[in-house]
């Protein structure tokens, strides 16, 4: 069996470990190795890939295996990774490993919402093993679902209202998806879903590649957060638990830009090169409108919500500007964001479970009662507004630099609008941070509180320690990252 | 004459047999009334082990053959399709045993066996007729017994009225559909399948007969506008004939009717795709749309089953094989996750008697297995992952899209989005709605429990394991 199917087969052991087990010892057990073996698989997972990179291999997809399962219908279970999906199942297993440690003070049906918390990581890491359309698109659906009960059930505020709308709006996007999946595969006459053969195939004609890639833009796109789509996105994470939000902004969006990448743009560069005005012009609008959208709300999760937007906007905007280093910063955005959002939402999670309540007005001076936590906030900030040293830097600045080099008026004009997000996101990260961190405590009540566990601080420290790091030595993985998306480029400028 | 023409016939002979023996027990050790002792003497094991034996000998596809001059015809498909029909029966006498053990049915148990197999056995006549005559005959044996079981809990009311509007609605889609076979008759000269097609031209006469043939298919299988009947009767019918109506009756008539629309009516494709075309969408579209303001279950199941159905007609769309294999799973998974839904269904009502939506309001804190079993049944109507209806779903979409019924495609899948919506309201009322008085926690019993197991299989393992579509695929034939 291969290497990469343990990324599915690990969650389904998890599953049935959980299944059996009795006690909420047994089930922190479950999780916590489940988690630790994926953390560990991914880590071991990059250093292969590198080696074997540094070998010379030069295929475009590493570790490739195909077991054929629906013969007639040409599905085949097939598996590979190239520097991208490597370095998004590397920030999946970190989400998922800390995210078990944000949820560990879970007292309501503990059992339950473990499973499906690992339900939607197997389907996380599923998606990004897999190069076959139908499975991937299987693996997407997965990850979808136990969002409904993580947060109807475990949610909180308007839990109800904001789970059906999250589902209801990705399941539309998956309904584009899959006409537009279909429409590939029929397109390109293919006997096979493998994407990486419809790509060498590249012979969908372009009258019906005009009408795919917008569907399948727009299903992926609705998981990204794309304007005017994403409204799913605040509500549905402002209800969400702690480590849920954490999963969702962490990686499940990412699924969006990704897929968006690998998909549409990848098998169907004639009209993605045709189009992309459109959806430049929509991305552009969720980069600035969520910065703009965050400045006004009152409740941090909301801000953090809005400011996700905003992030994800930017990597559907890089993808769109078809260039090697606007696409690396795309992929540097993903996994920036997916780390300093989890820590985010993990603080607010945090600092809510104390103070009861997440509204900006009622919080003040909590730099005092809570040094840790405030302090991890801050950094959390910073990353957020681009400042360098930490990832956010990194991403924004590949992806400016990159979407700097087209040249005709349009794009460049785009990449300036888009550039003032990084001014209005420090706008409101000041803004927040002096608020709520500074200045005098607004409640007495909030005099009392304690600072963070361990279990809570293991996971902050763990989140900001990886911001850091990327934010610190950039190279190895934008090195990466950058040989990968040199395939689906060369597509897009050939 | 040449007798060994009947061994074409031996999932029909077998099936009778079953029938007789039931029938001869059920004289033998049927309870007297008066003097009850308590015991269920025909318990539900010997139909259920019967029908095993009878599923299991004849499991296997024979080979393409005709029989009385062509009256009867059948093809390996037929074998896989009646035994997809088998299996779900099974499961209906499972979670039928409950309600039957009750007072007032458990003298009747003999009855409901013999009415349901011969329902059956109707079926099986009409998927391997060869010839109009041979079909309606198979049509009628599988449309009486029905109105009979659907009225067997004659003393409450709402059994009896839908007793009678079954009849009368059936009566009335045969007498349509009798039409519209001797319209064909009349500008054919001949009811043979195999003749048919060479003087079909597409006339107008012709085209009236394919209509009134197709209405009362339509009333079969309630495809709107002809589904007015659905929902009364599968609410008033007791819950183990309504679980019988909406999945085996449902599936038997949409397979013949594809196998007729391949057989017969394939010059005519241009014209059967248009009608089609258009009854998908109605009925996709408008059971949709009734089925979230439902709030008893089995009405609301009625409305899902209509929709289910126009979702079953974009296998028949394209008149390819690969239609037909879609069709055909999407009927086997259709029927373990309705089969499953339907159980949790009678064992609440057999144990609470409630029904609405409301009732199943924090079923998962008191019933977590019910509950659990209910969740995937109803993902996998709605289509998801990882859970069979998502592969059925899949594929039936693939098929018509083959077929370049994009647009269809489309709007079919913008409604599954909407059905997402009403299957997740009881998903919502048994996990997240609060109830002041829960449905009390109880055990089921094994026959129930057997039944869950078989559904729960079912949902999970049809679509991982590719080999029934496989399976399937092997035997399918198209246009």
């Amino acid at each position: 069996m291969n290497f990469l199917s343990l990324f599915v087969l690990v969650p389904l052991l998890m599953l049935a470990g959980l299944w059996m087990s009795k006690g909420i010892k047994a089930i922190r057990g479950v999780m916590v190795t489940g988690s630790t073996i994926l953390l560990g698989l991914a880590i071991a997972l990059t250093c292969m890939y590198l080696n074997e990179r540094g070998a010379g291999n030069t295929a475009e997809m590493l570790f490739r295996a195909d077991t054929m399962w629906y013969a007639p219908l040409h599905i085949a279970y097939s598996v590979g990774v190239d520097g991208i999906s490597v370095a998004m199942l590397l920030l999946s297993a970190i989400i998922v490993f800390t995210g078990t440690f944000a949820s560990w003070q879970m007292k309501l049906q503990t059992k339950e919402y473990f499973l499906w918390f690992t339900l939607l990581s197997m389907g996380v890491f599923g998606f990004f093993i897999c190069v076959d359309l139908f499975t991937m698109f299987m693996f997407y659906e997965i990850a979808l679902i136990p969002m409904y009960l993580l947060i109807g059930v475990w949610g909180s505020g308007r839990k109800e209202y904001a789970a059906m709308k999250l589902t209801l709006m990705l399941m539309g996007g998956s309904a584009f998806l899959l006409v537009g999946i279909l429409g590939i595969y029929f397109g390109s006459g293919a006997t096979t879903m493998n994407l990486l053969e419809i790509a060498k195939l590249h012979n969908i004609p372009f009258a019906q590649q005009c009408i795919w890639f917008p569907l399948t833009f727009l299903g992926f796109g609705v998981l990204g957060a794309l304007f005017p789509f994403h409204t799913w996105s605040p509500d549905g994470h402002a209800s969400a638990p702690t480590a849920v939000s954490m999963l969702h902004a962490g990686v499940l969006m990412k699924l969006g830009g990704y897929g968006c990448f690998r998909i549409a743009m990848y098998l169907m560069p004639d009209a993605a090169k045709e189009l992309s005005w459109i959806f430049l012009i929509l991305t552009g609008i969720s980069v600035v409108y969520g910065a703009f959208s965050a400045c006004v709300q009152t409740d941090l999760k909301y801000i953090n919500a809005y400011s996700s937007v905003s992030h994800c906007g930017l990597v559907l905007f890089a993808i769109l500007m078809m260039n090697q280093t606007a696409s690396t910063g795309a992929v540097l955005q993903m996994l920036s964001h997916g780390l300093m959002t989890a820590l985010f939402f993990a603080l607010i999670g945090m600092i809510y479970g104390r103070t009861h309540t997440r509204d900006v007005r009622e919080l003040g001076g909590l730099m005092k009662i809570m040094p840790f936590l405030s302090v991890c906030y801050v950094i959390a900030g910073l990353a957020n507004l681009g400042l360098p040293g930490l990832s956010g830097f990194v991403a924004e600045m590949t992806i400016f630099v990159g979407s700097f080099q087209n040249f005709d008026a349009f794009h460049r004009t785009m990449t300036i609008l888009a550039t003032t997000s990084i001014v209005i996101t420090a706008v409101y990260i000041l803004r927040l941070v002096g608020k709520i961190l500074y200045g005098n405590p607004v409640n007495e009540e909030h005099l009392k509180l304690t600072d963070a566990t361990w279990d809570e601080r293991f996971a902050v420290i763990c989140l900001i320690v990886c911001v850091a790091g990327l934010g610190i030595a950039p190279f190895w993985i934008s090195h990466m990252i950058g040989d990968s998306v040199l395939p689906v480029v060369s597509q897009l400028i050939r | 004459m040449d007798y060994s023409q009947f061994l074409y016939m031996k999932e029909e002979l077998s099936l009778i047999a079953v029938i007789v023996i039931i029938f001869v027990a059920d004289l033998f050790v049927s309870p007297d009334a008066h003097k009850k002792d308590g015991k269920v003497h025909l318990n539900t094991l010997l139909p259920v082990i019967l029908m095993a034996i009878h599923t299991l000998i004849n499991l296997v596809p024979g080979t393409a053959a005709d029989a009385f001059g062509g009256m009867y015809h059948y093809l390996p498909m037929m074998t896989i399709v009646k035994s997809v029909l088998n299996v779900g029966t099974i499961i209906v006498f499972l979670l039928a045993h409950e309600w039957l053990a009750r007072e007032d049915t458990f003298i009747k148990q003999g009855e409901f066996y013999v009415l349901t197999l011969s329902t059956l056995l109707g079926m099986y006549f009409m998927i391997s007729a060869g010839h109009f005559l041979m079909f309606f005959i198979g049509l009628e044996t599988a449309s009486v017994p029905m109105a009979a079981l659907v009225a067997f809990d004659k003393y409450r009311h709402h059994s009896a009225e839908a007793g009678a509007k079954y009849i009368l609605t059936a009566l009335f889609s045969s007498g349509l559909l009798l039409y519209g076979i001797s319209l064909i008759y009349g500008t054919v000269g001949t009811l043979y399948f195999e003749d048919i097609p060479a003087g079909i031209t597409g006339n107008p006469m012709q085209i009236m007969a394919f209509v009134f043939f197709f209405v009362g298919m339509g009333f079969k299988i309630s495809l709107v506008p002809f589904h007015l009947w659905t929902a009364d009767v599968y609410q008033g019918a007791p819950t183990a004939v309504t679980s019988f109506l909406s999945v085996i009756s449902k599936g038997s008539a949409a397979f013949v009717l594809m196998a007729v629309l391949i057989k017969v009516f394939a010059p005519m494709v241009a014209q059967w795709q248009e009608v089609l075309y258009w009854v998908i969408i109605a009925s996709i579209t408008i059971a949709n749309l009734f089925a979230i303001r439902q709030q008893n279950l089995k009405r609301f199941m009625a409305f899902s089953a209509i929709s289910q159905a126009g979702y079953i007609m974009l296998g028949v769309i394209g008149g390819s094989a690969q239609g037909m294999t879609a069709l055909v799973y999407y009927v086997l998974v259709y029927m373990v996750a309705n089969l499953g839904v339907f159980t949790v269904i009678a064992i609440v009502e057999q144990r609470s008697g409630k029904i609405e939506m409301d009732d199943y309001n924090g079923l998962y804190l008191t019933n977590p297995k019910l509950a659990f079993l209910m969740t995937l049944a109803l993902f996998s109507l709605a289509g998801i992952p990882p859970f069979a209806g998502f592969f059925s779903k899949f594929f039936i979409f693939m098929a018509a899209f083959q077929s370049g019924f994009h647009l269809l495609v489309f709007i079919a899948l913008v409604n599954t989005v909407i059905s997402l919506y009403y299957y997740l309201l009881i998903v919502k009322a048994m996990y997240i709605n609060k109830n002041e008085t829960p449905i009390a926690a109880f055990k089921s019993d094994a026959y129930s429990k057997a039944s869950m197991i078989l559904c729960l299989a079912g949902i999970i393992a049809i679509g991982i394991a590719s080999i029934i579509y496989e399976t399937i695929d092997k035997f399918s034939f198209g246009m």
